[in-house]
């Protein structure tokens, strides 16, 4: 009503620095400029005092020698290697302990939001203490509880824990046999690729017919049998080109087979423990938005408790799921940074930490490290937005 | 989006303008303040720790002291900033402190594009290995595939880098940020052996569990002339700087010391007068008075006060004058003529 006789009222356009509209474009304008203006001067501020203090700037270091070594390396590096390639060695190791911490943690997570739900009291009273516990004390801490509380009392290489006499356990890390690769192992990695195609086809199928038939089908045996199956026969058939070559202990430490630090054991650890408290809360809240009702009508047409949970109620749930749980995938990865506290080389202890150090460039290394966790959160944000749309309601 | 990049760009660029109000002269800045800003390490015992009242003692911290004294007229007019080694550079670059005096090395890379500029040598030190006795390990090139603890952003990491690979033997640093980390680990036995400068190592020896337990290798691998940092560019306050250096030394060298110094002003020697500002006008050449050597020496002491107390054989660390004494006594301790 009262809109309707203003503008009955008000035929005479008002002088523009009146006008709402004018108003609004010119503040936005001025408030665009000023900042594009201060972000102006600060660059040129840095510049030229940088020149002037006769700091060198710029990226020509990344293909300077680096000279110094990483203990561990999922890319080739040698201390000739350059800067630029130090980079990648970090950049891999964040990524790396990102991509198991998330794992980890989701499975975690989705098992204790579960059992905090169980109508087992034990149950559900552990998955509360588990979550209050560890979701209120600060990473940090926990990172060096497991690190320096917990993995530092295991013993010296001599005296390892022995498991199946091929696993090591000591406070240098758990040595494990390393697979080496020979001629003819390219058919078993090919056996794997169909065995995948075959097992997505068959559940698509199963799917598509479940739907039009309501008849169900083993899908996890079927799947199960056929991963495991054809990888096994072709590495038969092309006479095992695969063997183990296994830790042995020489001088202080073991030499051959593989590594897992305990620096990587312990952030990935803490790393996943402490998500998967916040993912359980998320995936319980997921569930409880369900509607009681979708449940009970799924047990009046005679499916069973499990059925229910992974048919009707987790399809549902995650709509509410997914969006919480990205941040929290952003938050695993961008905690990973403080693996430089205790010593796993990811990209802020060998980027940001040595080459800095090395170089002293600190402006050119502290805006790429922080482009880099910028485009990784902005990468999994589209892929779970992605994934998000995908899981969304669909109308029928 | 926008916003995160103006926010980077903002954090980027006040380091810039720190520096650019700071610039004006360091000594004019530091006279008009009142005090002297040293950065110093998080503790390293003889060199820059806090003793048991809280107090920053060691030979680093005696130079800040020395530095008020000589610049202000009383030593204890420090403010002291503790800097993990890879701060450091950054603190001084911004401006945050006025003096680096925190067992940093002389290298050609961080003189030509770090923006800075050595003052001089207050220790001549190189880089060594401690291991655990039980090890039995004598002899750093029996290292072989041993785990080496080290922390981050310091020169002991390239060092053991070269020596390392020339000696072809294989190794894995396990590099931590902060000094009290990668001893614990050290200790804990994450690691065979623990490398740093020979005379931090039995600085940090003595932070051990069990010190006797633990044995420093002979071998120095490395050259690590220590000493205190400017900013480039600010070349009175590198002077004064460098002088001061110069005159602890001169001041051993001629037998003044803080006791006899008031005696000393009436010596018949050339030198020692010119030192003392009794003849000449050498502190009014580098911006000071002529009193400028006589205040450091009679309130922190010669240089040989300087390292008896801090780091010489009655410490807890222990240490031989070796190539720090004099050049005339065999080491490679040498002063410029002032004159």
């Amino acid at each position: 009503m009262a809109v309707e006789r203003v503008a009955e009222r008000a035929p005479a356009r008002p002088p523009v620095w009146n006008d709402p509209r004018f108003r609004a474009i010119f503040f936005q304008a001025l408030v665009l400029a000023l900042v594009i203006g201060v972000g102006a001067y600060l660059v040129n501020n840095t510049l030229t005092n940088m020149e002037k203090r006769g700091i060198a700037s710029g990226f020509g270091f990344l293909g300077t020698t680096a000279g110094f070594s990483i203990s561990t390396t999922l890319v080739p590096y040698t201390e000739e290697s350059t800067y630029g390639r130090a980079f990648l060695v970090g950049l891999a190791n964040t990524l790396l302990v990102s991509v198991i911490g998330v794992f980890f943690a989701t499975i975690l997570g989705f098992i204790v939001g579960i059992a905090r739900l169980s109508r087992n009291w034990l149950v559900a009273k552990l998955a509360a203490v588990y979550i209050e516990t560890l979701r209120n004390i600060p990473l940090l801490l926990q990172i060096f509880f497991w690190y320096f509380a917990v993995l530092r009392n295991l013993p010296s290489p001599r005296q390892s824990f022995i498991l199946f006499d091929i696993f090591y356990l000591n406070i240098r890390g758990l040595n494990t046999p390393a697979p080496v690769f020979e001629e003819g192992f390219g058919w078993v990695l090919l056996s794997a690729v169909v065995a995948v195609a075959a097992a997505v086809s068959i559940v698509r199928w199963a799917r598509r017919r479940r739907e039009e038939t309501g008849r169900p089908f083993h899908t996890v045996y079927t799947s199960l049998a056929i991963l495991f199956g054809l990888p096994t026969l072709a590495t038969l058939l092309a006479g095992s080109p695969l063997h183990w070559e296994y830790a042995v202990l020489e001088g202080f430490n073991f030499q051959g087979g593989m590594v897992m630090s305990p620096e990587l054991v312990a952030l990935v650890f803490s790393l996943s423990t402490y998500t998967a408290s916040f993912i359980g809360e998320i995936v319980r809240a997921g569930i409880m938005a369900v509607n009681r009702g979708q449940t009970e009508a799924a047990y009046a047409v005679g499916l069973s408790p499990g059925l229910t949970l992974r048919l009707v109620v987790i399809p549902q749930a995650l709509r509410v799921i997914i969006p919480p749980l990205t941040s929290q995938y952003l938050n695993l990865t961008k905690n990973s940074s403080l693996a430089s506290a205790i010593a796993y080389p990811d990209l802020v202890l060998v980027f940001a930490g040595t080459v800095l150090n090395q170089t002293g460039q600190a402006v050119e290394i502290i805006a790429i490290t922080m482009a880099v966790y910028l485009t990784i959160s902005l990468l999994i944000s589209m892929f779970m937005n992605w994934y998000n749309r995908k899981m969304a309601l669909v109308e029928r | 989006m926008i916003r995160t990049i103006f926010y980077a760009l903002t954090a980027a660029a006040t380091a810039g303008l720190v520096a650019s109000a700071a610039s004006a002269g360091t000594l004019d800045d530091v006279k008009k303040k009142g005090f002297i800003q040293c950065g110093v390490s998080e503790g390293l015992p003889g060199f820059s720790a806090p003793d048991t009242a809280g107090n920053w003692t060691g030979l680093d911290v005696d130079f800040c002291k020395a530095l008020a004294a000589a610049v202000l007229g009383d030593a204890s007019k420090v403010k002291y900033s503790p800097l993990s080694a890879k701060v450091r550079f950054t603190a001084l670059q911004s401006g945050e402190i006025d003096l680096l005096s925190r067992n940093t090395t002389w290298t050609l890379v961080r003189d030509t594009s770090l923006g800075l500029n050595f003052a001089g040598v207050m220790f001549y030190d190189g880089q060594g290995f401690m291991v655990p006795k039980k090890l039995g390990v004598k002899s750093a090139k029996e290292l072989k595939g041993a785990s080496v603890c080290v922390q981050i952003g310091t020169t002991t990491e390239l060092n053991m880098a070269d020596f390392f690979r020339a000696n072809k033997l294989d190794y894995k640093p396990v590099v931590f940020e902060k000094a009290d980390e990668t001893l614990a680990a050290y200790d804990t036995g994450r690691c065979d052996a623990f490398t740093t400068d020979a005379s931090g190592l039995a600085a940090y020896r003595i932070k051990l569990k069990d010190p006797q337990g633990h044995l420093i290798l002979p071998e120095l691998i490395s050259k690590e002339p220590l000493g205190p940092v400017v900013r480039h560019g600010d070349d009175q306050w590198l002077d004064v700087n460098r002088w001061l250096i110069y005159a602890l030394l001169e001041a051993e060298e001629l037998g003044v010391d803080s006791k006899n110094v008031d005696e000393q002003k009436k010596s018949a020697n050339p030198n020692t007068k010119r030192l003392l500002g009794v003849e000449g006008d050498m502190g009014k050449n580098l911006g000071l008075d002529n009193d400028w050597a006589v205040r450091p020496i009679k309130q922190v002491g010669n240089y040989a006060e300087i390292f008896d107390r801090n780091v010489g054989p009655k410490t807890t660390l222990g240490l031989e004058r070796g190539t720090n004494a004099l050049w005339n006594k065999g080491g490679l301790m040498y002063s410029m003529p002032i004159r």
